[in-house]
């Protein structure tokens, strides 16, 4: 079989196109990068979407954390300390089985004049239930990170703020948010680097792989076992991965450098890259 | 485990828990939570020492010795680590299997790789399959204590060579300065200086190995997390002497209060640990905790 012929079967493998069945034979060079590939796919989507829910919720948490009302601190850190104090493999497991306890027919929320009826199927599903989860545990980092960013604002940048009568919204806006990030960005790059490794968890973990649509480490592991063969599958997800780094590096590296547009040149900091592990 | 217990469907309540929570697949669970421990103490000195020689060797002036250890730390990077969990622990059997089949079997022909099979002559498998079950166990344990050491090594290299960079400049050449040899610089100076600002690294490197114990599940061991999933699945009546629903989100939430217990703990003694290393370093902890003293 030609490998236009494989990518044409398995290119899209991952989200329900193409062959039906795995690869039974052959498992060549093609047929491994083609089909671990493809499991990127839901790598990618969940990095990408649990990272822009996960930026605003992280904005909120680190405004709670800072805010003088312990009503609202003091959930922001019981939230952080829950979410950073734990595996993240627990915490899919733990999901997981709440949500498959959510009675299957779905909950009935009485409003007085109707009755709407919450569908709860879904959320065992791994895009929606694995989603909720990254969402939480990324808001929970991130949170973290920019409640650091926050208390490290220079406190000159907002005495001047006050004394040209910049105060409330405006000041936040203008002032406290573009330099939160700021200072946040070089910690928020590793926090997304990690972010999309630690997406290879979600299948092992409880959630279901739905008629073997998983992503990279998945199939990976599926051409480990059936080959005996660790030295092909795992070093290619590696250089995916790799590359994946190398994007997200450039891309936020980017954002960076616009970011710091207005501070005198010889000051800047460059990004650095110092991943950590896992969660 | 008690007497009492003998007739389950007498049991009300407390006694009930009491008696479940001590059958012997539960004994079984919490010894499993001794062999998270037993992973977390073996392979902490184990990443540290591999990661004292992994910086030891970033800084050589032995050219081959400095290429290996920064390929050793930078080998980790940019790739997820579950990957080496599931590559390591493999990559070893399979090496080791062929090393012995190479040693005991030398007149066996057949190719190892036999298309997508690995097959090597039945006195080289590791343990012989004749072995009982709790070597297959401890086999698969010792690989996964040498995956983790493998990877959270390269990353205590990482933070060991940055700590070793960060001793100021002036203390090394005062040593020098007092004649000291570069060996005995390193030994009385550099080492005893480096932990404080290896310290905060090594904090991290830590919680996140507290936090990776979990990964023993995906290599296979009866962990945790396998119990958990194992005894908390629902159990009927004719199954089991004690049957109920599923109840795996509370063994789940136990899990959780655990790895919270550990991290709250960790956390508190890291801080008394960063204290008394401040003690008279040249640092902002250390003159404050001077001032402090007058």
């Amino acid at each position: 079989m030609s490998c236009a012929q494989t990518f044409a079967d398995y290119g899209l493998r991952s989200i329900g196109y193409g062959a039906r069945l795995l690869p039974k034979e052959g498992y060549d060079l093609c047929q491994q990068a083609v089909l671990i590939g493809s499991g990127m796919i839901w790598n990618l989507y969940f990095g990408i979407v649990a990272l822009f829910f996960g930026f605003f919720l992280a904005n909120a948490v680190a405004l709670a954390r800072a805010s003088g009302n312990p009503w609202l601190r003091k959930p922001a850190e019981w939230f952080v300390f829950i979410f950073r104090g734990s595996p993240l493999f627990i915490q899919f497991f733990m999901f997981y089985e709440t949500f498959v306890l959510l009675p299957r027919v779905g909950i009935d929320i009485p409003l007085g004049f109707a009755t709407i009826t919450v569908e709860t199927g879904w959320l065992t599903k791994a895009w929606a239930g694995a989603m909720v989860v990254l969402c939480l545990n990324t808001a929970a980092y991130t949170g973290e990170i920019f409640y650091g960013a926050l208390r490290a604002i220079p406190k000159g940048d907002l005495e001047a703020a006050d004394a040209y009568g910049i105060t409330g919204w405006n000041r936040f806006r203008r002032i406290v948010w573009p330099t939160m990030m700021r200072l946040a960005w070089p910690a928020y790059t590793n926090e997304a680097i990690f972010m999309f490794h630690a997406t290879t968890l979600v299948f092992f973990s409880g959630f279901p792989a739905f008629q073997q649509k998983g992503d990279a480490l998945y199939y990976a592991s599926y051409f480990a076992a059936k080959t005996f063969n660790p030295f092909v599958a795992y070093p290619i997800v590696a250089a995916y991965f790799v590359v994946l780094t190398v994007l997200v590096i450039s891309l936020f590296g980017m954002i960076f450098r616009h970011l710091n547009r207005h501070v005198p040149q010889n000051t800047r900091s460059r990004l650095k890259y110092r991943p950590q592990i896992i969660r | 485990m008690f007497s009492s217990c003998a007739d389950p469907k007498a049991l009300e309540g407390l006694s009930w828990f009491l008696c479940y929570l001590t059958t012997g697949k539960h004994l079984l669970f919490l010894g499993s939570f001794g062999t998270v421990l037993l992973l977390l103490a073996v392979t902490a000195p184990v990443a540290l020492a591999l990661g004292f020689g992994g910086a030891l060797a970033a800084r050589s002036a032995l050219a081959p010795l400095r290429w290996l250890g920064r390929v050793y730390t930078a080998m980790v990077r940019g790739v997820p680590d579950i990957v080496f969990f599931l590559f390591v622990p493999i990559a070893l059997d399979q090496g080791l299997e062929y090393l012995r089949h190479r040693v005991k079997c030398p007149d066996w022909t057949e190719p190892i790789r036999k298309g997508s099979d690995f097959v090597v002559c039945p006195a080289a498998k590791l343990p012989l399959s004749s072995a009982p079950e709790w070597e297959h166990q401890v086999y698969a344990f010792v690989l996964a204590v040498i995956a983790f050491a493998i990877v959270f090594g390269a990353f205590a290299a990482n933070v060991i060579h940055g700590a070793m960079n960060a001793v100021p400049k002036a203390q090394l050449e005062t040593a020098d300065a007092y004649g000291m040899t570069p060996r005995q610089t390193f030994r009385r100076i550099l080492v005893p200086q480096m932990w404080v600002y290896a310290l905060p690294g090594l904090t991290n490197l830590w919680m996140i190995l507290i936090k990776a114990t979990p990964l023993l599940f995906v290599l296979g061991i009866e962990d945790i997390v396998y119990w958990a999933r194992e005894l908390g699945g629902s159990k009927t009546t004719g199954a089991s002497a004690y049957p109920h629903g599923d109840w795996r989100v509370y063994y789940f939430f136990v899990l959780l209060c655990f790895y919270l217990g550990m991290t709250r703990l960790s956390e508190m003694v890291f801080a008394r640990l960063y204290r008394r290393l401040s003690h008279g370093q040249a640092t902002l902890a250390g003159e404050q905790m001077r001032k402090a003293d007058k």
